[in-house]
């Protein structure tokens, strides 16, 4: 049962991926990103990761993808939505990408992974939050500063105009 | 027998089609969402080797850390792409060939 819950949540993950990857319409390929990160969550649960499969759903496609297509509307009027997209070299760019993954694949297939056996699923909320406070604390603050700033400096970048044209009106 | 090396291999396929992705499309959003793949795909990873080699919750604390910075890196990276955009009307990233108007 588990083998075949991997191999469905493989084939779905990446035949959406493939389809981001060759879709020509922008809005298109945000809803097969979706897809694929909803298949991630699935194979999280599968390595008994529950927190991070709520997590990557959560954050992934309630936070960044709907930023994403956020993105693309601000972007696009209706009309040029597909257009322009078109994808550039594509026989090199495939050439490169499928050395690439033959490399990968040759070496994960040929490495003696150590193994070990593995312990039944537990609830992992609660052991990762004492790692968080205790070995993990600096990173952690380091990464809620790092939020911060990036909350900041992304308001700050994305209103400039603006403000540009609040101080003309004023003058 | 599903194990390591099957999910190590879905990571790699995920990696590559990221990669191909950020190299073949020059639409700003488009090589974000390559990006994210990529980063996805490490994800997988670390979660998949602290299943089954580390046996504990280390990997998952460390990609944790890794959804942080990807959700930071997305935020930064579409006001970028936004303010380019209001700036000089691109969003190709081919066409971009000045940094100031």
């Amino acid at each position: 049962m588990f083998d075949f819950i991997f191999f469905v949540f493989s084939f779905v993950c990446i035949g959406s991926a493939l389809f981001v990857a060759f879709t020509p319409n922008v809005v298109h390929a945000a809803l097969g990103l979706a897809s694929t990160f909803a298949t991630l969550a699935g194979f999280y649960v599968l390595l008994g990761a529950d927190f991070l499969a709520i997590t990557q759903i959560a954050i992934y496609v309630g936070g960044i993808l709907v930023l994403m297509l956020f993105g693309i509307m601000y972007t696009h009027t209706i009309a040029r939505v597909s257009g322009e997209q078109v994808m550039m070299q594509v026989g090199p760019a495939l050439l490169v990408v499928i050395l690439t993954l033959f490399t990968l694949v040759a070496t994960i297939l040929s490495t003696a992974w150590p193994v070990k056996e593995v312990a039944p699923p537990a609830p992992t909320a609660d052991r990762i939050g004492v790692l968080l406070m205790t070995d993990y604390l600096l990173p952690f603050e380091v990464a809620a500063i790092l939020l911060l700033v990036a909350l900041v400096g992304a308001v700050v970048i994305a209103q400039t105009p603006v403000r540009k044209s609040i101080e003309e009106s004023v003058d | 027998m599903v194990g390591l090396p099957h999910f190590l291999v879905v990571s790699a396929i995920l990696f590559s089609i990221g990669l191909l992705i950020m190299i073949t499309r020059r639409h700003g959003i488009m090589m974000l969402m390559g990006l994210e793949l990529i980063l996805n795909a490490a994800n997988l990873n670390l979660i998949a080797f602290s299943r089954y080699v580390e046996t504990g919750i280390r990997g998952q604390t460390f990609a944790i850390f890794v959804i942080i910075l990807a959700a930071a890196e997305a935020a930064i990276a579409l006001a970028i792409i936004l303010s380019i955009y209001t700036h000089s009307a691109k969003i190709n990233l081919d066409e971009l060939t000045s940094m100031k108007e």
